[in-house]
């Protein structure tokens, strides 16, 4: 008796090790899903010609398979994105952190968790109708799907990520730092902005990083309003990020193309690991106090 | 007056800051609001029972979201039903039995990995390995287990939250009693953290809701009306799938906006039930 219950429990014991270990074979299978289809374009189209090329024409007769100017896009988008969002995002959170009395705070609060939760294609949906014609008429360019869309589309997507980040680190910073700097006759607003925010430093870079993933991540918000052409980068004019260059050519590609769309999957999970390294390093560092 | 007293430089400081941080707030407020009545305004008039309750035809020009919601529903129930032993299992594990700390820091730090990743990868990777190595075809199945890996960490994470909040007390109480450890996980753990595990399941619907990229290549765009295990096997559009192909592939805004409003308004309701069960939760355990 005793020893079918000591298996039992080794049975059980085994099956939750086995359901806790799912998730470390989810990531080696996407990981090893990525490399093994992923390199073959690479070394057929020869790795500095891919990263490097200046020209994408996958379906020309002589096709040429260059992805230097998504690669830009990405990383130029995801600027524009940072530096308009985080100034917003930052100066909201302290907001929302150290002044905002309770009933606004916690109104304001719900209100960041739905845009964090309004799904990506209606912020693609409003993107078109209402910033895509505007900046057509503003800037008075031919088109307005434009890098400039994208990246206040991803501005504001990236909000929530960063306010909510940042309002946590804001908060747990100790409230004696705050009175030792009030008690030597700072005002409370010089109070926040220097002594509050630089002792939450660290989850506050953890917010603006979480923001980078979240911006060079987004593949359908962007798609709806970036034109979509595989363009070298520039504000006003139709261009192709990481993400949509993967999903608008999926559908129809066949051969080498496809190849290569993995080849650019694996280019930008590359990207992601590396911010997700960063990510975990500030996290870490902001438990550590 | 305080302020009186203060330097030029720092009153200058002081209102610069206060300001910015006024003005910015308010920007985030407007934002929102905007979204919700833009949305809402131009949604809600297209909204009719017609759209609601037909699916699409050609031959009349109709456009119907019955199949849509109908997919959006199954893809829900099968990700939920799949995901939820998987992430409870998990969080479990790493509560209960780990003992090797590495171990757990390497689970941990693959749920940070997953969550990291864009879902336009998940959704090429579910293409590859459940519709081709598997051979699920373009399914709603297939888009069901990919979402399941999309918010495994979630349930993982909240259901670990709230088994950290069950008072050792309860647990050595049990085993005190002579309960084998699978007694004391199902009798006094699980019951524990049904709070975590509901929290999960909302976070997790408004999640499934949302997605699109994952969902394009691995459960596809048909809008054909089937039976739940039908539906599972054969291709389908979810709302949001459905919102996207309107909009880019066809220029029907009218139908993209009333599928944009029926998002928007389930999004304000799982944000509601997610505070609630929480506050719910919270007085409970406080009693």
């Amino acid at each position: 008796m005793k020893g079918n219950k000591k298996t039992f429990e080794t049975a059980v014991h085994g099956v939750f090790l086995i359901l806790g270990l799912v998730t470390v074979c989810c990531v080696l299978l996407i990981t090893v899903y990525l490399i093994i289809s992923g390199i073959p374009a690479m070394h057929e189209i020869g790795l500095i010609e891919f990263l490097f090329g200046t020209t994408w024409a996958s379906t020309a007769a002589e096709p040429s398979y260059g992805i230097l100017p998504f690669i830009l896009t990405s990383v130029y988008g995801t600027a524009g994105a940072i530096v308009i969002g985080v100034p917003i995002g930052f100066m909201t959170a302290v907001y929302l952190a150290k002044v905002a009395p309770p009933k606004v705070k916690t109104l304001m609060e719900s209100a960041v968790s739905l845009l964090a939760g309004i799904p990506s294609v209606v912020y693609g949906l409003v993107g078109m109708l209402v910033l895509v014609p505007g900046i057509r008429k503003m800037f008075h360019v031919p088109d307005g799907a434009s890098l400039l869309a994208a990246i206040i589309v991803l501005a504001i997507m990236i909000l929530p990520s960063i306010i909510k980040v940042s309002v946590t680190a804001l908060e747990a910073v100790p409230k004696e730092y705050e009175d030792a700097s009030l008690a030597l006759g700072a005002t409370p607003v010089e109070t926040y902005f220097k002594v509050s925010v630089p002792a939450a430093k660290s989850g506050i870079a953890a917010a603006v990083v979480l923001g980078v993933g979240r911006a060079i991540g987004e593949a359908m918000a962007v798609m709806m309003v970036s034109g979509n052409a595989a363009n070298m980068p520039s504000l006003f004019q139709s261009v192709r990020f990481l993400t949509t260059a993967v999903a608008s050519e999926m559908s129809y590609s066949g051969g080498l193309q496809r190849e290569a769309l993995f080849s650019i999957a694996l280019v930008l999970f590359l990207f992601i690991m590396l911010i997700n390294a960063t990510l975990h390093f500030f996290l870490k560092r902001n438990k550590e106090g | 007056m305080l302020n009186g007293k203060l330097s030029r430089k720092r009153r200058g400081y002081i209102g610069l800051m206060r300001a910015l941080m006024y003005a910015f707030a308010a920007l985030t407020c407007a934002l929102v609001l905007f979204l919700i009545a833009y949305v809402l305004v131009k949604g809600v008039p297209n909204i009719s029972w017609e759209l609601l309750s037909t699916s699409p035809s050609y031959l009349t020009e109709r456009i119907g979201i019955l199949p849509d919601i109908l997919n959006t529903v199954y893809i829900v129930i099968a990700t939920l039903l799949i995901v939820l032993p998987l992430g409870v299992g998990a969080a479990i594990y790493l509560t209960e039995y780990a003992k090797n700390k590495r171990v757990v820091a390497v689970i941990e730090y693959a749920a940070e990995t997953l969550s990291g990743i864009p879902s336009i990868i998940y959704g090429l990777v579910g293409m590859l390995f459940f519709c081709q190595f598997l051979g699920m075809q373009t399914s709603l199945l297939a888009g069901a287990l990919t979402l399941v890996i999309m918010n495994l960490p979630t349930i993982m994470r909240t259901t670990q939250e709230s088994l950290k909040t069950v008072p050792q007390s309860y647990r050595e109480g049990a085993f005190g009693l002579g309960a084998g450890k699978w007694r004391v996980i199902r009798t006094v753990v699980l019951p524990g953290c049904v709070d975590g595990i509901i929290t999960g399941c909302i976070l997790s619907v408004g999640r499934i809701l949302g997605e699109s990229a994952a969902l394009l290549f691995t459960a596809g765009f048909a809008h054909a009306l089937n039976g739940i295990f039908e539906g599972l096997t054969s291709a389908g559009a979810t709302l949001t799938v459905a919102l996207y192909v309107y909009a880019k592939e066809q220029g029907e805004f009218g139908a993209a906006f009333a599928i944009a409003a029926i998002l928007m308004g389930l999004t304000l309701v799982i944000n509601l039930a997610a505070a609630l069960t929480q506050r719910y939760f919270r007085r409970k355990k406080a009693l």
